[in-house]
């Protein structure tokens, strides 16, 4: 493999990067929406956002990507595989997010709430200001981990034909016919990219049970 | 919007497409068993006293949860070949599956393995049972109750995973229905059909497994 080549899926890993930060990005808003609805106290949002989550982590990705692939051009917005791709990912971010951010508020002491309400602050002012802080804490471990998880998930673009690292892992190997040595490299890259995030949630978490003992 | 939904496609296809659930279902059976395989025997290897064999274990679960299931499913059914092995796509995509969930189910078993208090192995030495007969009668099962909601979730998780099997045309539901789509071109019927297929076997997997839980598991601890 050259130098043209290399170029070529380090391209590729430029799109890949930027799907998955705008994924991540757009799915933490969509999905702090999802957590604070799924612990808002009326049945119906509750109920709600527990049967979004649940189709979202009962489907596979590769599906959600398809159905949503298809389903905004039926609806009659046309839009590249790129857009399309990070709505698809964010949506599923977003469900995943918000189960995560929903096990962590509700793992915030009652009586932080309490307190709170005792001190009369208002909804907005009691989350932003006491639950929330502590919330994100709690759940920080976890959302690495799922930060992971999306930027593996970003190389299932490539079967909806969107060329990220994995896609163009695929054009170089059909031209120089050497798929161990291109996937090789392809499976370093990501490597490279998830791995330091795996090592600090595994030292947030440590640090976390320390100090929770 | 002036498109009329149009499910015939589907209609026809639902034998095939019900015949390829099957198909994912022993992916994903085939799948697990592999990956309990390696999952112990990885286990097994990381407690082993030689620090490269540990390194190597450690090495392997990190490779693999660090880069794509789709990235190691082309490795492998790229590198059997090279290694002299020639199979077809469903068993090298049950080979990839098993490998990664094998990956998974390490960590999870060390984590149940760890969790048994060392003073239960302890007091069955004291009471002169066999070190095999402690392992089966005191340790195995609190450890498998531990371990058993993460590794049932890794296994559902394995189950969706199958659908990526398709970019190497594997026999089962995704890649059954990209045929169906390629076909009638009703994309949107066709994976929104396929996807609530998922949904449901998902489900069914997921009551299986805590009807499973409380037949055997639910025995009351202090």
């Amino acid at each position: 493999m050259g130098r043209e080549e290399f170029l070529f899926l380090l391209a590729g890993l430029k799109w890949t990067v930027a799907l998955s930060v705008v994924a991540f990005i757009c799915g933490s808003v969509a999905g702090l929406m999802v957590a604070l609805a799924r612990t808002s106290g009326i049945f119906i949002v509750e109920r709600l956002t527990a049967g979004y989550i649940a189709v979202f982590q009962g489907t596979p990705l590769l599906m959600q990507l398809f159905v949503v692939y298809y389903g905004l051009a039926l609806i009659g917005i046309q839009m590249d595989a790129w857009a399309a791709v990070s709505v698809g990912l964010t949506l599923h971010a977003s469900a995943f997010l918000g189960e995560i951010w929903r096990g962590s508020i509700e793992a915030v002491p009652r009586g932080q709430t309490e307190a709170a309400k005792a001190l009369s602050l208002g909804y907005v002012s009691r989350m932003k200001d006491v639950v929330l802080p502590q919330a994100i804490r709690i759940s920080l471990p976890a959302t690495i981990g799922f930060l992971v998880q999306l930027i593996k998930g970003t190389s299932l673009a490539s079967i909806v034909g969107f060329t990220e690292l994995t896609r163009a892992g695929n054009i170089i190997s059909n031209q120089i016919f050497q798929p161990l040595t291109v996937f090789g490299v392809v499976g370093a890259l990501y490597f490279l990219m998830c791995c330091p995030l795996t090592i600090y949630g595994a030292h947030l978490e440590r640090k976390f049970l320390t100090a929770s003992r | 919007m002036n498109y009329t939904l149009d499910f015939t496609p589907v209609i026809d296809g639902l034998p095939n497409l019900l015949w390829a659930c099957l198909g994912t279902f022993t992916l994903a059976i085939c799948g697990m068993l592999l990956a309990i395989v390696i999952g112990i025997g990885g286990v097994i290897l990381r407690q082993s006293p030689l620090k490269p064999l540990r390194w190597l274990v450690i090495g392997f679960v990190e490779l693999i949860r660090n880069t794509p299931f789709l990235v190691q499913i082309f490795f492998i059914y790229f590198a059997l070949p090279l290694a002299g092995i020639r199979l077809d796509p469903t068993p090298t995509a049950i080979i990839a599956l098993g490998i990664n969930g094998g990956a998974y189910a390490i960590e999870i078993i060390r984590g149940g393995v760890q969790s048994i208090s060392k003073g239960q192995m302890e007091a069955g030495l004291a009471l002169g049972l066999h070190k095999a007969q402690v392992f089966r009668l005191i340790i195995l099962k609190p450890a498998l109750r531990a371990i058993y909601p993460s590794l049932t979730s890794q296994f559902i998780l394995l189950t969706l995973t199958t659908s990526i099997a398709s970019a190497i045309s594997a026999y089962e539901l995704t890649s059954v229905s990209q045929r169906i789509e390629s076909d009638s071109f009703r994309s949107f019927e066709v994976y929104f059909t396929v996807t609530a297929f998922y949904l449901v076997i998902s489900w069914v997997m997921m009551r299986i497994f805590a009807l499973f839980s409380s037949r055997y598991f639910s025995y009351p601890v202090r």
